[in-house]
């Protein structure tokens, strides 16, 4: 990473907490003057393994950090092993990385239910259960679990970020909601009902789907027939880009909000349709690859070099080899404040300390903020149109 | 009532994805007598040899033509090469062959084309048929393509030599032999018929449900059970299930029970069925010689 | 069971009781899950191996083991020990109420209602009116016990050897079972169900009753594995997991009781070992060793191991005929 790129106020930070970490080394398991062991739980195969790659490209960033020298002169020793997406699965291999690999932190396991599974033994064991990669609001949670905490902004939040939109915009719309029947889709819908507050009778139907459904055309037709003049969709890519592609061919056209799970105009609005697309509300924290707003970006430059050097068989289209690549400098950045006190429980100190800390795929504008009793690092996003295009920006930036 | 209407459409539009799909099952089990639960990644499969080829610069028909075939010839050198070691093996073992060629089809997709959605192309006019805004010009042509196949497939078994072999030869192997037909030949034979059927249901269903990796996992169960509602040496029967078990999906989850257990309800009305009809509306009753 | 089997299985308990003690925390945790699935491909080895009818969904009364011992310890306080017994009984009356209409089915069929058993399940827990005491898509997680009585153990190995105590009577029971009457009528119904009934058997019944007890060896199982995992959720319990069960009954040998070890060590170890192979495609590593495995051994494992000592004593006995070697006994017809 730059020097350029770290504001200023984490540099002071690691600059007076250096001397004195250089006096006593201090280690836990997984730390040396050699090397880092770093623990990771991803579904490499199985029915979500189309988030694999997120550990892979989490495995080409350390890459690159380790040939440009390290984080503080060791090396990133990566372990990382396949769930499935299976809890039972996810909790033998914490147990192994914890036991037997020994590694100092685990770092950005996958999905609620495999993390919730994992949950009590990590923070039992008093091991890192670091920038989990899911939207739960329970990973925020410093109080009871001291050793967890998320990095995405959460779903909820998001959910009521939308509905704040409609209150102030369309204050006599009829709601309808498509969301994923299980913890994803029901943590969007819960933010987005709190955030409607008493107006939640707006909403005239909720429908939800399977995840092994082949389509989700009979629930947008269901809520067309309902009467619903605004859409709040949670789906996943595949099942967006069909809901997208069905409301417009029946000739459908409410004021549709897209989760920001599946805001890339690659992966998403262009296999719907992009025509079909115009008008979409969605949020967003972070530079879409697709978007041709950001194709003389230099941080996307910096970006696509990455992948074409470390992780030519990767997906330049692929949002979430956006997510891992910022999700490891977070990490990358904890570490470098640690300095030589390498044990875990200063690995959770310094990431309860990131102030103002900016990415540089970031919108402009978002930055991550923690303390000892804010375990939620991304709670900033901002609105977004598509004008058919691109994704326009509007409005502030949003959340704390 | 336009609501239901509108339902029952949707549901022929997804129950003809079923249906092709069930087709290919229907397919195999004429040939070999066992259910391929790989079917569906076999199709997954060929369908991103299709992409390949018409992203490498080639034209729709071309590319569709050269998919089928080479689908009839990895048919064939699967059983060839794959099942033909286990072929007197117990059933399950073969089973088993079957589960591990659907994770390896699976897997080595995820791994080459990684698992995000692309987008198919349709052979049929973007524009909907006389301007309905029920069903798009795609799925009604899918739905014709599936019909043809059935066609095609009923006049194979009914008229051809060929298909009465086949049919000899997944009936009764040992008389079949002694009338001098290659049985070998005739179940490596449906293999591949039965791959190049996946192929072109594969082909209609992308546009339709995106392409990606895991398309086929939740269509596979689908087709599994209108295969077997139909009668699953029918083809006829397997299509009319196909269409059967779509509408009767999405009449249940939009008015009956809601969506959430629409794939619950869905399955047990099926068995329902077959407890009265244990071999499905269409299938042949079989009679044990003692 | 004649001396020498009774010495190799006295010489593998033994083993078994002092692996906790050679090995680490992990490992026992490991091989806890081990005797966990055994149970359960027993279970399911009895429905399909001895009886014949082929189920796609015993996944489906694992969960339903794992749920009652889960919903019981979180909601009612219920010590773990005591959910074992509960979460057989709720299976096996939910198995010999399925096995009764199912039974009208056969071979395919059948495999498309449990199929359908399997595939409905993950979305029952989530159903909201369940919600209450499924806890929905967020699942259950429960507290693993300690040790009683003060023994010198953690809980690690505690559980161990309380899950391989489990298994220990359950197997007995099941050879006890499969020997006797009913298991003959078991069998005879899968090699000839007409010539069965023409003997008297009542078919009906005794094949309710096979997948009521089935499902009860698979329940126990499953409440087992809840208490080993702490914690249940809808996801855990996806229809790969009943398929992974009928891989692991095809590998470690059909109607064997032995067998639904070797399958527990397959589906158990197999995985991780595919993923240390390739990260890029483990499910593709994980299926060769399945089609490999089955080439190698298409009687499974345990059909495998009786071959080659068959073989061994053969040429032992062909090389010293009078020194009177016993030889073992196989193709007996209930066993392979």
């Amino acid at each position: 990473m730059k020097l350029s790129l770290l504001p200023v106020a984490t540099l002071l930070a690691a600059a007076l907490a250096a001397p004195s970490a250089l006096a006593q080394k201090k280690y836990d398991p997984g730390a040396s003057d050699k090397e880092i062991k770093i623990g990771n739980i991803n579904p490499y195969s199985g029915p979500a393994s189309a988030y694999g790659t997120i550990g892979k490209v989490i495995g080409a960033y350390f890459k690159k950090i380790n040939d440009e020298g390290g984080i503080n002169g060791r090396k990133i020793n990566f372990i990382s092993v396949d769930d499935g997406y299976s809890p039972p699965k996810t909790v033998e291999m914490a147990r192994k990385l914890v036991e037997q690999d020994e590694v100092l932190v685990l770092f950005q396991p996958l999905g609620t239910p495999p993390n919730s599974a994992i949950h009590k033994y990590m923070n039992a064991k008093k091991v890192p259960q670091l920038f989990v990669a899911t939207g739960a609001t329970k990973w925020n949670d410093p109080m009871n679990f001291p050793w967890t905490m998320g990095w995405q902004p959460n779903y909820q939040t998001e959910g009521m970020i939308y509905a704040q939109h409609i209150l102030k915009t369309r204050p006599n719309a009829k709601i309808g909601i498509l969301y994923q029947n299980d913890d994803y889709g029901k943590d969007y819908v819960k933010g987005f009902k709190d955030g409607l507050g008493a107006k939640a009778s707006m909403i005239v139907k909720e429908v939800s789907y399977e995840v092994a459904d082949p389509t989700v055309d009979s629930q947008i037709v269901q809520l067309q027939s309902a009467g619903a003049d605004t859409l709040f969709n949670v789906t996943t890519p595949k099942f967006a880009a069909q809901a997208i592609r069905k409301a417009y061919d029946i000739g459908w056209n409410p004021l549709h909000y897209l989760n920001q799970v599946s805001a890339s105009v690659g992966s998403v609005l262009t296999p719907a349709g992009l025509d079909k697309s115009v008008g979409l509300i969605s949020t967003q924290y972070f530079k879409d690859p697709t978007d041709k707003a950001w194709a003389n970006d230099a941080a996307m430059k910096e970006w696509t070099a990455f992948m074409k050097k470390y992780y030519p068989e990767g997906n330049l289209t692929d949002a979430f080899n956006v997510y891992g690549y910022m999700v490891s400098q977070t990490l990358v950045q904890v570490l470098k404040q640690a300095g030589d006190n390498l044990t875990r429980e200063n690995v959770m100190k310094q990431a309860a300390s990131l102030k103002n800390f900016e990415l540089p795929m970031f919108l402009p504008g978002i930055r991550i903020n923690t303390s000892a009793t804010d375990f939620a690092p991304i709670e900033q996003e901002q609105l977004i149109r598509f004008d058919g295009k691109e994704w326009v920006r509007f409005g502030e930036i949003l959340g704390k | 009532m336009d609501a239901l209407i509108h339902q029952v459409l949707a549901g022929l539009a997804t129950g003809g994805i079923y249906a092709s799909v069930a087709l290919a099952l229907v397919m195999i089990y004429q040939a070999t007598h066992l259910v391929n639960f790989a079917q569906g990644e076999l199709a997954m499969f060929c369908t991103y040899l299709a992409w390949t080829l018409i992203n490498a610069g080639f034209g729709y028909w071309p590319a569709f033509l050269l998919t089928v075939g080479l689908a009839f010839v990895l048919g064939v050198v699967i059983e060839r090469v794959v099942i033909r070691p286990v072929e007197n093996s117990p059933v399950l073992a073969v089973v088993v062959v079957f589960i591990g060629l659907l994770v390896i089809l699976n897997s080595i997709a995820v791994w080459i084309y990684t698992g995000t959605i692309k987008t198919f192309p349709s052979p049929f006019p973007t524009e909907p048929l006389f301007g309905n805004k029920f069903m798009s010009s795609h799925e009604i042509g899918a739905i014709v393509v599936t019909l043809i196949m059935l066609l095609l497939l009923y006049a194979f078994f009914r008229f051809t030599p060929l298909g009465l072999a086949m049919r000899a030869a997944a009936q009764n192997p040992a008389s079949a032999k002694l009338v001098g037909i290659r049985v070998g030949w005739m179940l490596a034979l449906g293999w591949g018929l039965a791959a190049a059927i996946g192929a072109v249901a594969g082909m209609m269903v992308a546009p339709i449900v995106f392409l990606e990796p895991n398309m086929m996992g939740g269509i596979l169960l689908y087709a599994f059970a209108a295969a077997l509602v139909g009668g699953v040496d029918s083809p006829g029967g397997a299509v009319f299930g196909g269409f059967l078990v779509g509408v009767l999906e999405n009449v249940l989850g939009a008015f009956v029970i809601g969506n959430e257990l629409k794939l619950a309800v869905a399955l047990v009305l099926i068995i329902g069925v077959l407890v009265v009809k244990p071999s499905g509306f269409f299938g042949k009753v079989h009679i044990t010689r003692v | 069971m004649n001396q020498r089997t009774l010495t190799v299985v006295a010489v593998l308990l033994l083993l078994a009781c002092a692996l906790p003690f050679l090995v680490s925390n992990y490992r026992t945790f490991q091989f806890t899950l081990v005797l966990v699935y055994a149970i359960a491909l027993l279970g399911l080895n009895i429905l399909t191996g001895y009886n014949g009818q082929i189920s796609l969904g015993h996944g489906a009364f694992y969960a339903i083991g794992a749920y009652t011992a889960a919903i019981l310890m979180d909601r009612f306080g219920v010590p773990y020990w005591a959910t074992l017994p509960v979460a057989g009984a709720v299976c096996l009356a939910v198995g010999f109420l399925f096995g009764l209409p199912a039974l009208r089915l056969e071979g395919l069929y059948l495999a498309l209602a449990t199929f359908a058993l399997g595939v409905s399940m993950p979305q029952l827990l989530k159903y909201h009116h369940f919600e209450k005491w499924t806890g929905g898509v967020q699942g259950i997680v429960i507290t693993k016990p300690d040790p009683p009585f003060g023994l010198p153990l953690n809980p690690d190995q505690w559980l161990y050897y309380f899950t391989l105590a489990v298994m220990v009577l359950m197997f007995v029971l099941a050879w006890n079972l499969l020997r006797g009457r009913v298991g003959r009528a078991m069998v005879a119904i899968r090699d000839h169900h007409i010539a069965a009934e023409a003997m008297g058997i009542n078919t009906a019944m005794v094949k309710s009753l096979t997948f009521g007890v089935s499902a009860f060896y698979t329940g126990v199982a499953g409440a087992l594995g809840a208490i080993a995992i702490q914690f249940v959720a809808p996801d855990s319990f996806n229809i790969f997991l009943s398929i992974v069960f009928l891989v692991g009954i095809a590998i470690g040998g059909l109607a064997s009781i032995p067998g639904a070890i070797y399958g527990a060590l397959f589906i158990q170890f197999v995985p991780n070992i595919a993923d240390e192979i390739s990260k890029a495609a483990p499910w593709a590593v994980f299926g060769i060793f399945m089609i490999g495995f089955v080439y190698v051994m298409p009687l499974g494992v345990n059909g495998a191991i009786r071959m080659l000592l068959a073989r061994l004593g053969r040429k032992a006995q062909n090389n010293r005929s009078t020194a009177g070697v016993t030889r073992p006994t196989i193709n007996s017809p209930e066993e392979v």
